[in-house]
């Protein structure tokens, strides 16, 4: 995702935020993206889900943290990472939870389980969205210290026939429009997207166009795997995702969509991602197929766009190019707006690669931290 | 004063040093040692137990005096050397290799 805009001569460097199957990590570094401080692990031995600072003062960070053992916990910071407290983990559905569809086709009921996302407001510092498993879209308006839900999404109607992808039914993206006021789009694997044009009271599925040859009827309203969607903030009517099989295109603002794959060598995949100052330019990491979870032939390939799609090509200069079978999961990927635009992703393998210029050229950050969950960055001032 | 050893994860969350002390209410309970803990350490409220329907959570465990007490009704008496504080309550983390 593209954090906040700074104006290029405020800009002094870069903080990436690294959520970790065992930890977080904060990689800090100056305009010239070659030389990293790495800090961590905060919270060593959590599964840290997503961790992302606010555009309106990039100290207040949150993050996700959760156990087996101990469940779910928000954690804030306001002073960039130094120190955290941990706010309020109490995700209580609204009303009466109802059913969502099952693995094997039968009702069951809404269970919270954990915070995929958050998503820190484009205007107010203590208002925060939390996308979470089972899929369900939460607000804090006092910096996390009370999480309420938005029901209308599940309440809209087609929730109880939502079901569960391989990593469950989790809602893993959200994104503001910072244009249009009150609009804002989510994702849920495996129902697929939808909208909001009131802040969040109301919501529609907006999957005409998509097309899921392993879901019985392949173009329903609601069914499709859709692993991540990405805009520029210029054009926030311009939505890019990769599905769990294709990688598809939107100029309406979801209205439809159409395929953008090209040749790409496989359209599976996670993470897709917009140039900070290119809104044609898009990213993307093949993986190839929904078993494998990983590159194909071994070579560890960022496909670049800078057509908005349909024709691609490998960006491989620094990156392993044999015996790479690592995957790169869907909220581990982001850009910088540095005047050259630095762009981010970590692997399950636990490396973390930066390219600051583009995807040109790229080196590892650092190789060996636990499976990395998220990547976000932060470009400061 | 209850005696109560929490794992270490939630001492680092509690930023609680050893060993819990505290006055918990007659008669003494699973669910009043827990109402204790979060009214004094509301950021363990939910990693011990869930927030809504107050069930310990899968992988936690309850033992006392050697005994594993996970299984016992929330309401029912703890042991009286645990009441009188001779002997700690312990709450654990179940050994679970995980991921």
């Amino acid at each position: 995702m593209i954090e906040s805009t700074i104006m290029a001569n405020q800009r002094s460097g870069v903080r990436v935020l690294v959520g970790t199957r065992k930890g977080a990590f904060i990689l800090t570094s100056d305009s010239k993206r070659e030389k990293w401080d790495i800090n961590g692990p905060h919270f060593a031995g959590f599964e840290i889900y997503h961790m992302k600072g606010s555009p309106v003062d990039p100290n207040r960070l949150y993050a996700s943290q959760c156990s087996g053992w101990f469940g779910q916990l928000i954690q804030r910071s306001d002073d960039g990472g130094k120190t955290w407290e941990p706010v309020d983990n109490k995700f209580v559905y609204d009303g009466i939870p109802g059913t969502h569809q099952f693995f094997d086709g039968k009702p069951h009921p809404w269970e919270f389980k954990r915070v995929w996302h958050l998503e820190p407001s484009l205007t107010d510092v203590d208002t925060v969205y939390a996308g979470v498993e089972d899929a369900a879209l939460f607000r804090s308006t006092d910096g996390g210290k009370s999480w309420h839900e938005l029901a209308g999404l599940r309440g809209h109607g087609s929730g109880p026939n939502w079901a569960p992808g391989a990593g469950g039914l989790g809602l893993h993206t959200i994104l503001l429009d910072p244009v249009n006021q009150g609009r804002m789009f989510i994702a849920i694997s495996a129902a697929g997207a939808f909208r909001s044009d009131d802040a969040g009271e109301t919501w529609r599925p907006i999957n005409k166009g998509l097309h899921s040859l392993h879901i019985p009827d392949p173009v329903a309203e609601v069914g499709h795997c859709v692993h991540r969607i990405a805009m520029h903030p210029s054009r926030p009517n311009v939505l890019f995702m990769q599905k769990h099989w294709d990688v598809m295109r939107s100029d309406n603002a979801g209205e439809s969509w159409h395929e953008i794959s090209g040749n790409l060598p496989t359209d599976f995949g996670f993470v897709i991602d917009v140039h900070a100052h290119e809104p044609e330019t898009i990213y993307v990491v093949p993986i190839n197929s929904d078993s494998e979870h990983f590159p194909p032939d071994g070579k560890l390939r960022v496909y670049r766009s800078k057509t908005g799609g349909n024709e691609w090509e490998a960006l491989t200069n620094g990156l392993p190019q044999s015996d790479c079978y690592v995957n790169v999961l869907r909220d581990a990927m982001a850009v910088d707006s540095m005047e050259s635009c630095g762009v981010y992703f970590g692997t399950t393998g636990g490396g973390v690669y930066a390219s600051a210029n583009a995807g040109d050229t790229w080196a590892a950050i650092v190789r060996d931290l636990p499976a990395v969950l998220s990547v976000e960055v932060q470009t400061l001032s | 004063m209850i005696r109560i050893e929490l794992p270490a994860h939630l001492r680092n969350l509690g930023r609680i040093d050893g060993e819990l002390l505290l006055h918990v209410p007659s008669p003494v309970t699973q669910r009043t040692i827990v109402d204790a803990i979060e009214a004094q350490y509301p950021m363990l409220r939910g990693t011990i137990r869930d927030h809504v329907t107050k069930e310990r959570r899968p992988f936690i465990r309850f033992f006392a005096c050697e005994e594993d007490f996970s299984h016992e009704a929330l309401d029912s008496p703890v042991p009286d050397e645990v009441a009188s504080g001779k002997e700690p309550f312990l709450i654990v983390g179940a050994i679970a290799g995980g991921r």
